[in-house]
């Protein structure tokens, strides 16, 4: 029972911070709250759907079906919150000053979270159907019976939704004018870390060269199976030992979107008018 | 995002085929071979077979790599070139038995 709960919580824990990070920063916009539980629903369905797949989306493309799918996740993840910052960049300041005019822009805001509610749902197919599959396991297995099963995979669940919700929570005590810098902030960091950990899986599926592998190693400082590195890995992106076309790829991904955000912003004093 | 996918598309031409192939079998949740030695400098080519009935996760640290395994069926993981050393590796799915490290030298 232990080892469930214990496993669903590490892989509850990632996608349970970014549906924190996400809830967050979208915390003025309409409809929020029916686009992340239209997320959720959507992940769940779509990991147990992936799981009962997983054998077949591996014999994919020679063997490496499971990196490209995990690549391809990975990527329009980071892809719709790429666009998110950029959209924020150009709205967040109009939101925060003025809650009237948001309900003019209802539809462009609908569009937005919309498009986050999909990123809660990749986050959640990808860790929900290796959460599947092992819940399968310990069942299929027979050393454990539903109820133990079931009840290790509840506590998990619920520890790391706990996690997600204390992120969220503390978000929400940033001071107004620090918040859209720190929720924009980190979803950039989001972004970079998702493109770096897809670059990983194309190493993985020998479709690109590492390198320098690893470039460097601070496994002796704070290791990535630690509860803090699992953490920052999550929020930062952080790797004790990355390969390095990963950096290559975070640095490209920070660098692109934050050129996209400050070429879409709107200056404050346009906004006067 | 248009650069980085014109740069994975370029990169990808220039990665080459892994010649060295390594075989390794999850039986009992147990690896087998547990030690797997490979030359360093090289990329290596496992090729893991799960001949149990529940699914394994394939997870290292150390070479920074995780897949999952279904049963009764056949991953391909490519690692390396690795410095020499060792390299632990586990089954994410059964930590107390899947154990075992690749030896590069």
């Amino acid at each position: 029972m232990l080892g469930s709960a214990i496993i669903v919580f590490r892989e509850t824990l990632e996608a349970a911070l970014i549906i924190g990070i996400i809830a967050a920063a979208t915390r003025n916009l309409p409809s929020r709250n029916f686009w992340l539980l239209v997320g959720i629903g959507a992940g769940v369905v779509g990991s147990l759907i992936v799981a009962s797949l997983t054998g077949k989306i591996s014999e994919l493309a020679e063997g490496t079906g499971q990196e490209l799918f995990n690549a391809g996740i990975l990527g329009l993840a980071a892809l719709m919150l790429a666009w998110h910052n950029i959209w924020m960049a150009r709205h967040g300041m109009q939101l925060a000053r003025d809650a009237k005019q948001l309900g003019q822009d209802v539809v462009s805001g609908t569009r937005e979270m919309s498009t986050l509610g999909l990123v809660i749902a990749l986050a959640i197919l990808r860790e929900g159907s290796e959460t599947a599959l092992f819940l399968y396991g310990l069942l299929a297995g027979g050393d454990e019976t539903l109820a133990t099963v079931l009840g290790g995979g509840a506590i998990g669940l619920l520890v790391g939704a706990l996690a997600g919700y204390g992120l969220y929570a503390g978000f929400l005590r940033i001071p107004a004018r620090l918040f859209f810098a720190a929720t924009s902030g980190l979803i950039l960091l989001l972004a970079a870390s998702m493109s770096s950990q897809a670059a990983r899986f194309l190493v993985q599926a020998d479709l690109l060269p590492s390198l320098a592998n690893p470039l460097w190693d601070t496994s002796w400082l704070l290791d990535n199976s630690s509860l803090l590195g699992r953490f920052l890995h999550t929020l930062v992106g952080y790797e004790a030992m990355p390969s390095g076309i990963q950096v290559v790829f975070y640095l490209g991904a920070l660098t692109l979107i934050l050129a996209g955000m400050h070429r879409f912003r709107i200056r404050p004093h346009t906004l006067a008018t | 995002m248009k650069i980085l996918v014109t740069l994975v598309s370029l990169l990808s031409i220039s990665a080459w085929a892994a010649d060295n192939e390594v075989s390794v079998i999850i039986r009992d949740h147990r690896f087998e071979p547990a030690e797997i030695h490979v030359p360093a400098g090289q990329k290596i080519k496992l090729v893991i077979q799960n001949q149990d009935a529940t699914p394994e996760e394939f997870e290292s640290h150390e070479l920074n790599r995780e897949k999952v395994i279904a049963p009764g069926s056949k991953a391909n993981i490519y690692i390396g070139p690795l410095s020499p050393g060792r390299y632990p590796f586990f089954g994410e799915f059964h930590e107390q038995t899947a154990r075992g490290a690749v030896i590069a030298e």
